[in-house]
């Protein structure tokens, strides 16, 4: 029994993420063979656009989950998320630069593009090692660890909790923005890094990889679910729960808060990293923009809206929201900001454990009805 | 019978009409007895001899006229012609081959003529010294000190002892310090020529006393070694008197320098204090994260732009009109706020810090659906533009003078609401302990909507400040938000000295960051400083004492 699966153990309760990931299943297997499989003149036929687009909002479920981990079961609102996510976006970002080679407007195989412009004669220091995939997917993961773990080591040791946190994890982010805004950063200024051309050999315009990468970020999104869900589950995870509710009585107890905290934030963090280094070859750029403040903000809106401290909500939440916005930007484009608003003040007033809790709740009356019912 | 006496009559009548008519063109002829003298001073310029020519000049300089300065340019620069014909003065503006006449009196363009018909008339070299001095003079004689300082600085270029002995005259009757310091170098620059030791020793001493960049440059020159290495000035005790005179001129350049970039840091400073303090009361005294502050800002801007236009005629006062009403309008919608969104989530601080960002996302876009998304134009009242020139080394702005005067004046209003009157004890009351108060007969619901939207009327006042600033748009409140949380955090929240500390210090430190490290890379270190800072001291620089600070 113990051997069985600890996979099942693991969603034995977890009638959510058991649904979540079937769904997942579905649509990873069912949308490519819609796309490469049936004719484009089809009905069924599903267009490359839309299997991207699917691959986005799959990227910020991660980032989603991300978010959930350190905000819904540890109780740190980070304001500041989405820098992780971009930190991931850029190590992949330089990778795909260096494979433009001197396929570049100015044609040096060196330099990308925006270094010729500048007049830079050599490559920096840091961008050596990018041209290697594994090194860069290294750093896609290590770089926004490690500046968690600086972070937070500093931040929970000295006991910043509560609203300060969220506002010096928000400065964190707008401090990266301004940086990366500056040409002498080297990472391309206000354009950021784009116009690439291949993925490890795959020519990032086919059809098929544009499939392969969405499979690919389905997968991903399915094993950092598990490896959450995992973490949540297990001791680490419910003495994470008891910080979250009563840090005081947890650090009595004898448990060392700062670790708990400071590790649960750094894997937050690397997982934030995986989803940027994802959403980067979909989208075909990166720039200072994502660092923005707003960025952040809306992810916890996000998990607000699918209800945090459940993984597969921060996942509907995502999806949903994301959904919404790419339908009301094009079609009512005014409304869009009225929209996000609302959704913020609702959830925040009417709905404090989001859709999910909503219908839990609903759930929960009707059981009860029934109960009133049957005697 | 009647018809002898109906034309007399008439005749009666017609006697008055002429005598209303003659009367009515008598009428210019007097008001224009001024001109007379100058007319005639004109006309004598046609003689044929310069001493004759010499004699009309002083003429039209004494005649006081106001076409004084302009018929003598034009004298001097060979424009002024008179016609062959009657022997009328104009001043003429060539143009290809045609020559266009302008009256004399009125600067009016009256009529375009061949070449033939005028001729133009002539002066030498002691005309044209006479010219520039009197031109100089009339300049130098002007009641607006800038005049008198940009004719200072054009004589500055070719010095002669006449502008010498011009301005040394001028000086003694100067009143504007800045006119005298340009005076004082100009005469200094025509001596250091001379060839005694003594006038020269004076003149650089004169002009070490000077932060006039013309004054450096010369002194410079002085101790400079010519292209065969030779001194320019053979003498050394001038020499080193130049050499002393170029130190102290530059410790002077270096206090300005630093006075200046104090300015700027103090002027950023309350700028941020402004956008801070109502922060700091939301935040500081109710818990709640006001994430639509920056919003609050904004609308306070868009009331400016909107008073403007109701009264285009009388920009001079609209800002007198503006910072009422935006306190109104921000203090209003603040409530709203407060009322409609923040009274279901008190003791949840991170909530209100979701909820009030959409409140901000909405407001962002009223904004852009009622105005526009481009930026609105609000106009700078005539007092506020220009600068308040110390010296040439040092110039204040006179809208950030205001602002620091305004925002000082806000921050003391604002300290004495609190600390004087019955809200600002309500006020302290319920932060420090909301169930006592409510004991104690505090109607605490009341207080929380009036501190908002206290918090939120400072902030509409500060967004009149910015639309002095900056451009007015929907993302104004965005660019402030976070540098407002920055101060408010970093002073202790809950602090209203510790605000002010802050805001002063962060403002300082950033403009002299920046001539070293660049704007950006100064707001990059003063954030990662802050940072670090929350991390050692987590309760800010003053923070609160007691229970209130427990949590």
């Amino acid at each position: 029994m113990a051997h069985k699966s600890i996979f099942m153990s693991m969603l034995a309760d977890d009638r959510g993420g058991k649904i979540f990931l079937s769904l997942l299943a579905i649509v990873t297997i069912v949308l490519p063979l819609l796309n490469l499989a049936v004719a484009q003149d089809s009905a069924f036929h599903i267009s490359t656009f839309t299997i991207t687009l699917m691959g986005k909002y799959l990227c910020y479920a991660l980032l989603a989950i991300a978010l959930d981990l350190v905000w819904g079961y540890c109780g740190i609102l980070s304001l500041g998320h989405a820098a992780f996510f971009a930190l991931g976006g850029y190590a992949m970002g330089m990778y795909l630069m260096r494979q433009i080679g001197d396929r570049g407007v100015y044609g040096n195989p060196e330099l990308p593009d925006f270094m010729v412009f500048l007049n830079w004669e050599s490559l920096p220091w840091y961008w050596y090692g990018f041209d290697q995939f594994w090194f860069a997917m290294l750093m896609a993961m290590l770089i926004p660890g490690v500046l968690a773990y600086l972070f937070g080591w500093l931040a929970f040791r000295s006991r910043v909790t509560g609203v300060y946190l969220s506002i010096i994890t928000q400065a964190l982010t707008y401090a990266l923005m301004l940086a990366f805004f500056r040409n002498e950063m080297g990472f391309g200024g206000n354009n950021g890094l784009t116009d690439f051309k291949e993925i490890l050999g795959f020519s990032l315009q086919q059809d098929a990889t544009r499939v392969g990468l969405f499979v690919i970020t389905a997968l991903m999104l399915a094993i950092g679910y598990l490896v959450s869900r995992f973490i949540v589950t297990s001791k680490l995870g419910r003495v994470v729960v008891a910080v979250r509710d009563a840090e005081d009585r947890a650090r009595f107890i004898g448990y060392k808060v700062e670790s708990f905290k400071l590790w649960v934030f750094v894997f937050s963090a690397v997982l934030a990293g995986i989803a940027g280094a994802l959403y980067v070859p979909q989208v075909g750029i990166i720039n200072p923009g994502e660092f923005s403040p707003l960025n952040s903000i809306e992810l916890v809106v996000w998990v607000a809206v699918g209800g945090r401290g459940l993984l597969y909500g921060a996942v509907l939440g995502a999806i949903l929201v994301n959904f919404s916005k790419t339908y009301l930007t094009a079609a009512l484009p005014e409304v869009w900001l009225f929209a996000l608003g609302a959704l913020f003040i609702i959830v925040t007033v009417f709905l404090p454990k989001g859709i999910v809790g909503l219908l839990q709740q609903m759930k929960a009356r009707k059981v009860k009805e029934q109960k009133n019912e049957s005697p | 019978m009647k018809l002898p006496c109906i034309t007399g009559h008439l005749k009666c009548l017609l006697l008055l009409l002429m005598l209303c008519l003659s009367v009515l063109t008598i009428n210019p002829v007097l008001a224009a007895s001024g001109d007379e003298q100058f007319m005639n001073a004109l006309q004598q310029l046609t003689a044929k001899k310069f001493n004759q020519k010499s004699q009309a000049i002083s003429e039209i300089e004494n005649s006081r006229h106001s076409q004084v300065k302009p018929v003598l340019n034009a004298l001097l620069t060979g424009n002024l012609y008179y016609r062959k014909s009657d022997k009328v003065v104009f001043i003429v503006q060539k143009q290809d081959e045609t020559f266009q006449l302008i009256d004399v009196l009125s600067d009016q363009q009256v009529a375009e003529v061949g070449k033939r018909t005028l001729k133009k008339i002539s002066i030498n070299n002691t005309l044209r010294s006479q010219l520039r001095s009197i031109i100089a003079r009339v300049d130098l004689s002007d009641p607006n000190a800038d005049v008198r300082r940009s004719a200072v600085q054009d004589m500055m270029k070719d010095m002669s002892l006449d502008a010498v002995n011009l301005l040394q005259e001028q000086l003694v009757i100067e009143r504007s310090e800045i006119v005298k310091e340009t005076i004082q170098v100009a005469i200094a620059l025509y001596d250091i020529k001379s060839d005694d030791k003594a006038t020269k020793l004076n003149a650089i001493n004169a002009l070490g006393d000077s932060v006039h960049p013309e004054a450096n440059n010369l002194l410079k020159y002085v101790v400079s070694k010519d292209a065969d290495g030779n001194y320019v000035e053979n003498d050394l005790e001038l020499r080193l008197a130049a050499q002393n005179a170029i130190s102290t001129v530059e410790t002077k350049l270096k206090i300005y320098s630093f006075a200046e970039t104090l300015f700027f840091g103090v002027s950023l400073g309350s700028v941020l204090l402004l956008s801070a303090i109502g922060l700091a009361i939301t935040f500081g005294v109710m818990g709640v994260i006001n994430m639509a502050h920056g919003e609050l800002m904004m609308l306070g801007a868009y009331t400016t732009y909107v008073v403007q236009l109701l009264m285009p005629n009388s920009i001079e006062y609209s800002l007198m009109v503006a910072v009422p009403a935006a306190f109104l309008v921000a203090g209003f919608v603040g409530i709203l706020i407060e009322r409609g969104v923040l009274q279901f989530l008190y003791g949840r601080p991170l909530e209100t810090l979701l909820a009030t960002f959409g409140i901000s996302l909405i407001l962002q876009q009223v904004v852009r659906s009622v105005f526009s998304p481009l930026n609105r134009s609000v106009e700078t009242p005539e007092w506020m533009s220009g600068a308040w020139e110390i010296n040439s080394a040092l110039a204040l702005t006179y809208n950030r003078l205001y602002i620091i005067i305004f925002s000082l004046i806000i921050f003391a209003l604002l300290i004495l609401i609190l600390k004087k009157t019955a809200l600002g004890l309500y006020i302290r009351s319920v932060s420090q302990n909301r169930e006592m108060a409510k004991a104690m007969g505090v109607r605490s619901e009341w207080v929380d909507a009036l501190t908002f939207g206290l918090g939120s009327g400072i902030a509409g006042i500060a967004g009149v400040a910015l639309s002095q600033l900056t451009n007015v748009g929907p993302n104004l409140g965005q660019a402030y938000i976070i540098d407002s949380f920055m101060v408010v955090v970093f002073g202790g929240v809950g602090n209203l000295w510790g605000t002010f500390v802050a805001a002063m210090s962060l403002g300082v430190v950033n403009k002299f960051l920046e001539p070293w490290s660049g704007a950006v890379l100064a707001k990059i270190i003063v954030l990662v400083f802050i940072i670090l800072f929350i991390q050692k001291r987590p309760k800010g620089l003053f923070p609160q004492k007691g229970r209130a600070g427990g949590n």
